[in-house]
């Protein structure tokens, strides 16, 4: 009895795919370090520019810091994404992980995740950095800054992803990107500034900080959601 | 002709509803989900919006001047926009509609010869 | 086009004719005077740039389910129409905020997000003009995002700080008021519908267009 032209092959669980994928995301990366290292130096030449442009009489403006910082990821994951995509478009790597017996959604996961790292270690510099310059008292309250710095990492992440993935194969995917991007992330960086900034205020507000951190969150759901089903359905030819 | 396939599957056979259905369905209600934490926003410094529209009786007319340059405007962009749009949209079509017409007599022409 | 355009463009017309008439004969508002009349044109588009967006996105999400052509085209033109609507909303809501708040513009949630929602349209067709061969499956795919932003810019008057009105004001209008905004609205509906038709209408001749040069080239 045939069961059709394609022949089953066996399918790799989701958890394996993904770890497989991030595996060869970091490994490449800590081999050659060339994203990390050029999205940090653009991440920490963005916050100084804005140092240089904003102070005014040797002080930093007010309530900066939490636009700085967020403005600098925000450059700097565009180039991250747009470099980690390059790379696999000139190597046809992505064509070959998807043309593997893998579930899409997996692919999608494990280079979402390589790009939450690849943020992680350009936040752990910008944060203390940002906190230096601006003396924003960042780690006033750290369980609270690191929750909205990861969930709005991972909503930036997520579009990012998604839509690095698909411009791969397009022309003009350079100046494409923060074109489609930044519309569609705009409600994430402005939970993530309002935020950092709450953290900072003098008087500490918890309801505030919870407030957008509960819809940094709910962004994050179905930003991730919408972004696996997606990704399926773009990807394919 | 190499098509992308995951797991055997034909790149022609459509995505499941059930698969769009529930992911829709996730972001319905975490979407609603979102109008909570929104209740815990304080009251702010701004001013509060008219959360009705009450009707007068008698207009005196003097202050009623001021505002007409801004309604007159508003209903102009409206009207003016619309109007221009209309007009892209008919050039756009009588340009595609004569290439076709073109290309169409171009067809016949060489279908007779 | 179909046999009901033409009857239906006309009464659009007579409609957008008679509505200043009766927007003439609507009271005043007590504390915003005539300006608020503006509300009649500015709400309609309104809810058309909410609806556009959504059009786009259930087409878009039925054109990768499905990947039949006509779901990609009611898209395209439906990203038009948001453009197309949001830009009306955005210029007549500041000529009205400038008299009724003071200011031309606040970064509020509902103002903030409905700009969002109209780059988004924008974003769209920029990739479909510019994105080369496989641009209607990611511009799918961005439009989804733009639909997801819709509820948000709608529910986001009521629970955020801010000046614009919010949504209970619609229900609560007296008919001396309601009875324009919604003979508006159909106007307003009539019109969307007339655009879509003849936006389509320019994709399937696009789309004919394109198969005749196939077909000379053979």
């Amino acid at each position: 009895m045939t069961t059709g032209a394609v022949p089953r092959l066996p399918s790799t669980p989701f958890a394996r795919t993904v770890w497989m994928v991030l595996r060869k995301d970091l490994t490449v990366e800590m081999r050659s370090g060339e994203i990390a290292y050029t999205t940090l130096f653009f991440a920490v030449s963005c916050v100084l520019i804005f140092a240089f442009a904003l102070v005014k009489e040797g002080r930093a403006p007010d309530g900066g810091a939490a636009g700085i910082l967020w403005i600098a990821i925000l450059f700097a994951s565009t180039l991250a994404l747009g470099r980690t995509f390059e790379r696999e478009r000139q190597a046809e790597t992505l064509r070959a992980l998807l043309l593997a017996p893998v579930p899409r959604p997996a692919i999608y996961v494990g280079k979402l995740l390589g790009i939450i790292a690849l943020l992680a270690a350009a936040e752990v510099v910008l944060l203390p950095l940002v906190d230096f310059l601006f003396t924003a008292r960042l780690f006033a309250h750290p369980a609270w800054l690191i929750g909205i710095v990861v969930t709005c990492t991972i909503g930036l992440a997520a579009v990012g992803t998604l839509f690095a993935a698909m411009l791969v194969r397009t022309r003009s995917r350079d100046m494409l990107l923060p074109v489609l991007l930044y519309p569609v992330v705009v409600p994430v960086i402005i939970a993530g500034v309002q935020g950092t900034s709450a953290l900072l205020q003098p008087a500490f507000d918890v309801a505030v900080v919870r407030f957008w951190l509960l819809l940094l969150v709910t962004f994050d759901v179905v930003f991730v959601v919408l972004a696996l089903w997606t990704f399926e359905a773009v990807m394919s030819d | 002709m190499l098509r992308l396939t995951s797991r055997g599957r034909s790149s022609d056979r459509p995505i499941r509803w059930t698969n769009a259905a529930r992911a829709a369905c996730v972001a319905v209600v975490l979407l609603c989900g979102a109008t909570a934490p929104g209740r815990l926003a304080a009251q702010g410094q701004a001013p509060q919006p008219q959360d009705e529209f009450v009707p007068v009786g008698n207009n005196p007319a003097p202050e009623q001047i001021p505002a007409a340059p801004l309604l007159i405007g508003a209903y102009i962009v409206v009207l003016g926009g619309l109007f221009f749009y209309v007009l892209s949209l008919s050039r756009r079509l009588g340009a595609v509609d004569e290439d076709v017409q073109r290309l169409e007599g171009e067809l016949k022409r060489r279908g007779r010869g | 086009m179909p046999k009901w355009f033409n009857p239906a463009a006309i009464l659009c017309g007579l409609m957008f004719v008679v509505s200043p008439v009766l927007i003439a004969r609507a009271p005043d508002e007590s504390a915003m005077g005539m300006v608020y009349k503006i509300y009649y044109y500015h709400m309609p588009s309104a809810w058309m740039f909410l609806l556009a967006p959504l059009v786009c996105g259930f087409s878009s999400a039925l054109f990768l389910m499905r990947g039949r052509a006509e779901d990609d085209r009611r898209a395209w033109a439906a990203a038009e129409l948001t453009v197309l609507f949001g830009a009306l909303t955005l210029l007549t809501g500041p000529l009205w905020a400038r008299r009724a708040w003071g200011t031309w513009w606040v970064w509020d949630a509902r103002l903030t997000s409905s700009l969002v929602g109209w780059m988004i349209g924008w974003a769209y067709l920029i990739l479909r003009r510019y994105g080369g061969p496989g641009s209607d499956k990611l511009a799918a795919g961005v439009a989804l995002f733009g639909a997801v932003n819709v509820p948000f810019i709608y529910i986001s008057v009521n629970y955020w700080r801010t000046i614009h009105p919010p949504t209970t004001v619609v229900p609560r209008l007296p008919v001396s008021m309601g009875l324009p905004l919604w003979f508006c609205v159909f106007a307003f509906l009539l019109l969307f519908v007339l655009l879509m038709t003849m936006r389509l209408r320019l994709e399937h001749a696009r789309t004919r267009l394109d198969a005749l040069y196939v077909a000379l080239d053979e």
